[in-house]
């Protein structure tokens, strides 16, 4: 075996980052060939793989690392698509950090091989060679299969399921398809038009998606049935947001980070006017959280033409569940972020001082104006097993704000499942399923993504959406 | 990738002064809207989503009719589209439909734009037998709409204008009063209108002890949950109007934080209407 020559990871080419905070175009330019090959020769091909199943849907990571090694572009490419739907996407968002690279034998002594950085480099070449547009789906089962929502489990699922011969109808409440990867992940770092492509090919595979259809309302699963399907996949997403429950929060220019990002993403409030759907005008914003939501609003609020953007996280950067990547892009970009402080009390632009006398803060009274923030220091491991945030009594930062975005998660959205009887759940409001097969409470209805597991990435969804589709194929041989 | 059958426009009318009624072909949705719910619509690909209560839906000719004012951008888009066009997005029924008491008499106040939207409520309370009195309340005349067909579906029925150009001069809670005092076996009060309408039904109804309903109508970006925009504060707690809503009890609602919320984008309606003129 050859000895690793080189330690480091071949850099990933970024747009400069003060040109960058003025546009949404995508940071991460991606590796030319050159880059490819060189990043390429750097795995070891060792025997145990231990990267394959550090990938939540098992690509043959070596194998397709090897074709490229070898300039074998396009059959690089159909080696991950044997095992991913999303390369294009995934190779952009997934945090490799925690999985394949995690695991990496070269990364025990050096930098693990940057998986990531080829995965999109072969999509995109591919996706330029018109090679993407090949799509293979077995003989037809006669099998029809309903998928609700069309985020990264719902298209997955419906990938999988087309490719083995079963008919494929999605429903999707919103008017585009990619749920969180168009409403949620910006422009930046997920181009739109890679989402497109990539949906484009299972519309190439017969596909078809159902835009405006909100299952539950429009159709409840039971009429799924009734309409001749013989199984539906939940892929419907987390959604509902989570707000701090402090004082101040209904006030205008307080948004969750759901919000923020579905008006700037999905909605283009970036382009407005010519884009309708407008955004406050921003001068001082607040992002709450320490998550990749949290790091995309942030960096999303700079491109609004914010002039201050904090983060206020209650732990260290230590602790942030975000993707290293985009901490240090947020970083570059000049978010300012502030560690160990919690927000206690959004207070309006225009506040009561002493009796009778009007402070104001050049806001309006029913408008955010400053943050009242607990300092906060770490205290023992919680069950996450990070260490635990602690209020420091009696010590407050205050931080002008004219805007705040609450990014600290999402709970189970309730329209699907108040309006479906029979849906077990589990304790925290999540759809509860057989781990094995994915098969929810009702027969034939099966779920995956985060309506399953709260909040996740869109890989893990990947897998989920995966898995649930292989076992309602094994399902379907069984009942021939 | 197919995409769902075009969401034509079947027919096309202009009310009153800025009022439209907008009749969409949109199967989906009309096999199942009840009465109180409501639906998101997108004129054009670059437009707002916006939430319009369903004033009316035939399920047999798979149509959904909506009225609604003009009052920013996307509702003044909507207006200028025609009949044989189509929407380039709708989405629906949404929002818990509208529970009604088994029997008895129930009230049915709207205000402007909510003389539409109250007559889905007086058909079906009337379909289920109770005893309807409805008073319909507008600032003038030239806002009058549907008068006809409100009377018609209606026991009893009032008309107010605040400057007395049509029928009895004043507020809806004229009418309503004197309903109240006249009679105490008034189960429900029903009322959709300008907030400030339904905070003043809201206050009257209170000292009666009759239990009030009123549709809210926030701000919504998705209006399927997933925002928050349209967030109300109800009894002390924030419910999302699009999933727990739009209807919720009015003597619990704070709707002097709903008003305050809903003047969020005027500037930027503004920028929006005059972006628009210059493309004309």
């Amino acid at each position: 075996m050859p000895m690793p020559v080189i330690k480091n990871k071949t850099p990933m080419p970024f747009l400069d980052a003060k040109e960058r905070t003025k546009n949404f175009d995508e940071v991460a330019t991606g590796y030319t060939k050159e880059d490819a090959l060189k990043e390429a020769s750097r795995c070891l091909m060792c025997k145990n793989k231990p990267c394959v199943a550090g990938c939540p849907v098992g690509i043959d990571i070596p194998a397709f690392i090897k074709l490229i090694t070898e300039e074998r572009f396009e059959e690089a490419y159909e080696k991950i698509k044997e095992k991913n739907f999303l390369p294009a996407v995934c190779g952009r968002v997934c945090p490799q950090e925690k999985q394949c690279a995690a695991v990496c034998t070269l990364g025990i002594k050096n930098e693990p091989v940057a998986i990531g950085r080829l995965e999109r480099f072969v999509s995109d070449y591919a996706e330029k060679s018109g090679k993407a547009k090949h799509n293979f789906c077995r003989v037809r089962t006669g099998k029809k299969v309903a998928v609700v929502g069309s985020g990264p489990a719902g298209l997955t699922a419906a990938g999988e399921l087309s490719k083995e011969g079963v008919a494929v109808t999605v429903f999707e409440s919103s008017h585009e398809a990619g749920g969180v990867l168009v409403y949620g992940i910006p422009e930046f770092r997920l181009p739109n038009k890679v989402i497109k492509k990539e949906v484009e090919q299972l519309g190439d595979m017969g596909v078809e998606v159902r835009f405006g259809h909100v299952i539950g309302r429009t159709k409840t699963l039971e009429e799924l049935f009734e309409e001749g399907f013989d199984a539906v996949f939940i892929g419907a997403g987390a959604g509902l947001p989570r707000f701090m429950g402090i004082p101040g929060e209904n006030l205008n220019g307080v948004y969750s980070a759901n919000e923020f990002l579905t008006r700037i993403n999905l909605m283009k409030a970036y382009r407005f006017p010519e884009y309708v759907t407008p955004l406050k005008k921003m001068r001082n914003v607040i992002v709450v959280g320490g998550g990749n939501v949290a790091m995309d609003s942030a960096r999303c609020a700079l491109r609004m033409g914010a002039e201050n953007v904090y983060c206020v996280y209650r732990r260290t950067r230590a602790e942030m569940p975000a993707r290293a990547e985009e901490v240090e892009h947020a970083v570059e970009e000049g978010v300012d972020f502030r560690f160990l402080s919690n927000p206690v009390e959004i207070e309006s632009g225009e506040t009561e001082g002493a009796p009778g006398l009007k402070v104001r803060r050049g806001g309006r009274k029913d408008s955010a104006g400053r943050v009242q923030c607990q300092r906060m220091k770490l205290g023992d491991p919680d069950e996450s097993g990070r260490r635990s945030p602690v209020a420091i009594d009696g010590e407050y930062d205050f931080i002008e704000a004219d805007t705040v975005v609450i990014a600290i998660g999402v709970s189970a959205n309730p329209l699907l499942l108040e309006t479906s009887p029979g849906l077990k759940l589990n304790k925290r409001g999540y759809i509860e399923i057989n781990p094995d097969t994915f098969e929810t409470s009702i027969k034939n209805v099966y779920a995956a993504g985060d309506i399953v597991s709260g909040a996740a990435t869109v890989i893990s969804a990947m897998g989920g959406g995966k898995r649930a589709a292989d076992a309602i194929v094994k399902r379907f041989r069984g009942d021939e | 990738m197919n995409e769902s059958s075009a969401i034509e426009i079947l027919s096309y009318a202009r009310l009153a002064e800025d009022v439209f009624c907008v009749k969409f072909f949109a199967p989906h949705i009309a096999e199942h809207a009840r009465p109180g719910q409501f639906v998101m619509l997108m004129a054009y690909e670059k437009s707002e989503r916006i939430p319009l209560t369903v004033a009316e839906a035939d399920s047999a000719e798979g149509s959904v009719t909506v009225v609604f004012k003009v009052l920013g951008r996307s509702t003044a888009d909507l207006s200028l589209m025609k009949q044989g066009e189509s929407l380039y997005y709708a989405a629906g029924p949404l929002g818990k439909p509208t529970e009604f008491p088994e029997s008895g008499r129930a009230v049915a106040v709207g205000g402007g734009i909510g003389l539409a939207l109250i007559f889905p409520i007086i058909k079906e309370m009337k379909k289920r037998g109770l005893f309807v009195t409805t008073i319909a309340g507008v600032r003038e005349k030239k806002f009058l709409f549907w008068e006809e067909r409100l009377r018609e579906g209606s026991e009893k029925f009032f008309l107010t204008s605040d400057d007395g150009s049509c029928g009895e001069k004043g507020f809806v809670t004229g009418p309503l009063k004197r309903e109240l005092d006249a009679s105490n076996d008034i189960k429900i009060v029903y009322a959709v209108g300008p907030v400030v309408m339904m905070r003043t039904v809201a206050d009257l109804t209170r000292k009666y002890g009759v239990k009030t309903v009123v549709s809210l109508n926030p701000i919504m970006v998705d209006g399927t949950g997933m925002c928050g925009s349209c967030r109300v504060r109800v009894a002390g707690k924030v419910r999302f109007a699009c999933v727990d809503g739009p209807d919720f009890d009015a003597h619990d609602v704070d709707f002097d934080e709903l008003i305050s919320r809903l003047t969020l984008y005027q500037d930027k309606e503004k920028e929006a209407a005059s972006h628009k003129c210059r493309c004309l």
